[in-house]
C-alpha cells in the first residue's frame, strides 16, 4: 500500500536547501541544536494503562488491554504481546484510513522488536494455566498528530501505558484447580505487569551531506532526509533493536557513534518516563487516601472540622458513593499509603475505626457539586 | 558461511531475474522494469518509481503457512526494507517518470531470508542492466554463548539470540541496512557489525565472479 503521494506535503526546492544549509551551520529550523529532543510531556488517561506522549508536536496516544487466552502451540508458558497501530488521516493527510500502510507496519515492528525479543516484558508471568489460559497483552497506538519522528513518540508512549496498566487478578478455584476466576478490580486490587527494563528508541535523521547527523526529526526535516535509524536501547546500554531500513549509505563508524549518543538519549527519555510514572502512581494513591480520610476528618478531627472544614464535607459529599466499593479495597490501600509518605500512615490508623462511616451530615452539604482537588488534599497537610 | 549458489535468468519473461542459495535458503527474484507507470497518479518526474514485493511460498518453511489474509506484516516490512535497501544504490533518477518492479518469493527457508532477498535482487537488477552505484550484499550475524556466528540458519535463530541483518556497498563500504532485534551491549555488537561486514564483502566477490560469468557466456552466445 503506497501513500499518496499527491496528498504529502511536497517541499519547495527553497525549503530543502534552506534545511540542508542550515544544517551545515549545526543550525535547525526550529532553533534546536542537531542533538536535541523536543519536548516531551506524558500525559496519562483516567483508565489504567491508557497514555498520551506529545513530543514537539507530534501527539500519540497508546492504551493497553488484556484478555485472556489460548497460548500458542510452542509456548504454553508465556502470554502474548501483540502491537496494533491506526494511522489515522486526521494526524496527516497522506495516511489512509483502513489497512494500516507500510510505515504503520514498520513502527508497529520497531516497537514489537524492541519488547518482545529483548524480554523486556515478562511474559511468563502472564500465565496462569500452562497450555490452556495465559493473559494476552494487546497494545492500541493511535497517531492524533504527525510532527516527525513518530517511531520515538509511539515507543514512549507504549512504554509509559505498559508501566501505568493493571491486569485484573485471577486464582485458580474449582474442584480440580482448573477453573480461573477473575477477579473484578474493586473486590482485589489489580496488579501491574512486570517489566525488566524499558527500552527507549532513539531515532537519527541523516542526509546527502555524509556528515550531517539530526535527532528527532521534525516532519520537514524528514521530508528532506535521506536516510534514518532507529535504535532502540535500555539505560543498561544494552541494544535491544536498531532498525536502518536501507536508504542513504553510512559508514560505519557513524552508526558506532550514533550508538553511543543514543546511549545518552535513552537514559534521558528513562528518567522521565519514569518520574512522571510516579508521580501518576502516587496521585492515583492520594485520590484513594483522599476518599476515604476526608469524608472522616468531620469526626475525628475536631480542628480541621473548623481549618478546612467546608473543604472535608464537600470532600465527604463526593466520596460517599464510593465508600461502599472501597471498604475491601482497604487493606491494598494500607499498604500502598504506607509506600507514600509516613505522615499518611498516621491517618489511617486513625480513620480505621470508621470504616462504616455512610456520610450523615454531608448529605445536605451545598458544596458537593464544585469540588476542587486542591481543597480535598489541605486536610491531609492539616493533619499531618 | 554457508554455501553460496547462484544463477542468472531463471525467469525468462523478467527482464532481470536470478537464483539466489544461501545453505538451504533458497530465494528467486524478478525485475521488471525500467517500464511505463501503471499508476499515474504516483508518477515521480525526476526519478524512478521503485516497487517491491516480498512473499514466502507456503512449502517454504518446515510445516505449509497459511497465508494470512490481512496481508502479513512480516511481508510488508521486508518488501519496504529490501525496497529502500536497492532504492538507495540504483540511480534511480536517470529512470525518470518509469517503474521498476521486483519480484521476490522464498522458495526453501532456513534462516537469513531477508539476506539472500536483497543479494538475489542485486543479481537481478545486474542481469536487467539497470545502472546500479555499487552491488548491495547483505549477511545475517549472530552471537550465541559469546561467539559471533556467521549466517544464521533456522536452527540458531531460533536459539533466541540476537540476529543482526546487515547490507553493504561493498566498494564504498557504507552501511545500508542494518537491522537488530533481541539485547545486545554496544560493544559487542561493534565486533558483530565487523564481522558481518566481512562477510558481505565474501558475498560481494562471488557475486562479482558469478556476473563475470555469465558475461562471458553472452559473450560467447553472441559469437563475439
Amino acid at each position: 500500500m503506497e501513500q499518496r503521494l499527491a496528498n504529502c506535503v511536497q517541499l519547495t526546492v527553497n525549503e530543502k536547501q534552506f534545511i540542508e544549509n542550515a544544517l551545515l551551520s549545526e543550525l535547525r529550523v526550529d532553533g534546536r541544536g542537531p542533538l536535541e529532543y523536543r519536548k516531551l510531556s506524558i500525559k496519562f488517561g483516567k483508565d489504567d494503562g491508557s497514555a498520551e506522549v506529545q513530543l514537539g508536536e507530534t501527539r500519540v496516544m497508546s492504551f493497553v488491554s488484556a484478555q485472556l487466552v489460548q497460548p500458542y502451540k510452542d509456548r504454553p508458558n508465556e502470554g502474548t504481546l501483540s502491537i496494533f497501530t491506526e494511522f489515522s488521516p486526521m494526524a496527516d493527510p497522506s495516511f489512509e484510513p483502513g489497512r494500516p500502510g507500510e510505515s504503520a507496519v514498520e513502527l508497529g515492528r520497531i516497537i514489537d522488536r524492541g519488547l518482545r525479543e529483548s524480554r523486556a516484558i515478562d511474559t511468563e508471568s502472564l500465565c496462569i494455566l500452562s497450555a490452556k489460559l495465559v493473559w494476552a497483552i494487546r497494545i492500541d497506538i493511535h497517531i492524533l498528530d504527525n510532527a516527525g519522528n513518530l517511531v520515538d513518540a509511539a515507543n514512549i508512549a507504549a512504554l509509559a501505558s505498559l508501566l501505568t496498566f493493571r491486569r485484573p487478578e485471577c486464582s485458580l478455584g474449582g474442584e480440580d484447580g482448573q477453573q480461573v476466576v477473575v477477579h473484578p478490580p474493586e473486590v482485589r486490587e489489580p496488579l501491574p505487569l512486570i517489566l525488566h527494563h524499558l527500552p527507549v528508541a532513539v531515532t537519527f535523521g541523516f542526509f546527502s551531506n555524509e556528515n550531517l547527523v539530526v535527532l528527532d526529526p521534525t516532519y520537514h526535516e524528514e521530508a528532506v532526509m535521506t536516510g534514518r535509524m532507529t535504535a532502540t536501547l535500555n539505560a543498561n546500554g544494552d541494544v535491544c533493536a536498531i532498525q536502518k531500513p536501507g536508504e542513504q549509505g553510512i559508514f560505519q563508524h557513524i552508526i558506532m557513534h550514533c550508538l553511543k549518543l543514543a546511549h545518552v538519549k535513552a537514559g534521558d527519555i528513562t528518567a522521565k518516563i519514569k518520574d512522571a510514572v510516579e508521580k501518576h502512581n502516587n496521585e492515583r494513591a492520594l485520590q484513594k487516601i483522599k476518599r476515604r480520610s476526608s469524608s472522616v476528618s468531620v469526626d475525628v478531627c475536631g480542628t480541621t472540622a473548623r481549618l478546612g472544614g467546608k473543604q472535608n464535607q464537600s470532600g465527604g459529599g463526593k466520596d460517599n458513593s464510593h465508600l461502599d466499593q472501597l471498604k475491601p479495597k482497604d487493606e491494598a490501600n494500607f499498604m500502598e499509603c504506607d509506600a507514600t509518605s509516613s505522615g499518611q500512615v498516621q491517618i489511617n490508623k486513625k480513620d480505621e475505626g470508621s470504616k462504616n462511616f455512610t456520610g450523615g451530615p454531608s448529605s445536605w452539604d451545598p458544596y458537593s457539586e464544585c469540588v476542587n482537588s486542591d481543597l480535598l488534599k489541605a486536610p491531609m497537610d492539616s493533619e499531618c | 558461511m554457508r554455501q553460496i549458489r547462484a544463477e542468472i535468468g531463471a525467469v525468462s519473461k523478467a527482464d532481470g531475474s536470478a537464483i539466489f542459495e544461501m545453505g538451504n535458503t533458497k530465494v528467486i527474484a524478478a525485475v521488471y522494469g525500467p517500464r511505463e507507470v501503471q499508476n499515474r497518479s504516483q508518477q515521480m518526474s525526476d526519478q524512478t518509481l521503485v516497487r517491491c514485493e516480498y512473499s514466502m511460498a507456503n512449502f517454504s518453511t518446515g510445516d505449509r503457512m497459511r497465508k494470512p489474509k490481512g496481508g502479513d506484516r512480516r511481508s510488508t516490512e521486508i518488501s519496504l526494507v529490501i525496497r529502500q535497501t536497492v532504492e538507495a544504490c540504483i540511480l534511480t533518477h536517470l529512470m525518470p517518470r518509469s517503474q521498476i518492479d521486483i519480484y521476490v518469493q522464498v522458495l526453501q527457508a532456513d534462516g537469513g531470508t531477508r539476506s539472500a532477498c536483497i543479494n538475489a535482487a542485486t543479481l537481478a537488477f545486474a542481469d536487467a542492466g539497470i545502472p546500479m552505484r555499487d552491488l548491495v550484499t547483505s549477511c545475517s550475524v549472530g552471537y550465541l554463548h559469546s561467539t559471533p556466528l556467521l549466517d544464521l540458519n533456522y536452527v540458531e535463530h531460533s536459539a533466541g539470540g540476537p540476529d543482526v541483518t546487515v547490507g553493504i556497498l561493498p566498494k564504498l563500504d557504507k552501511v545500508t541496512l542494518l537491522q537488530m532485534d533481541s539485547k545486545l551491549p554496544i560493544d559487542i555488537l561493534e565486533n558483530v557489525m565487523q564481522l558481518s561486514t566481512e562477510g558481505c564483502k565474501a558475498i560481494a566477490n562471488y557475486i562479482r565472479e558469478i556476473l563475470l560469468e555469465n558475461a562471458k557466456q553472452l559473450e560467447y552466445r553472441r559469437g563475439v
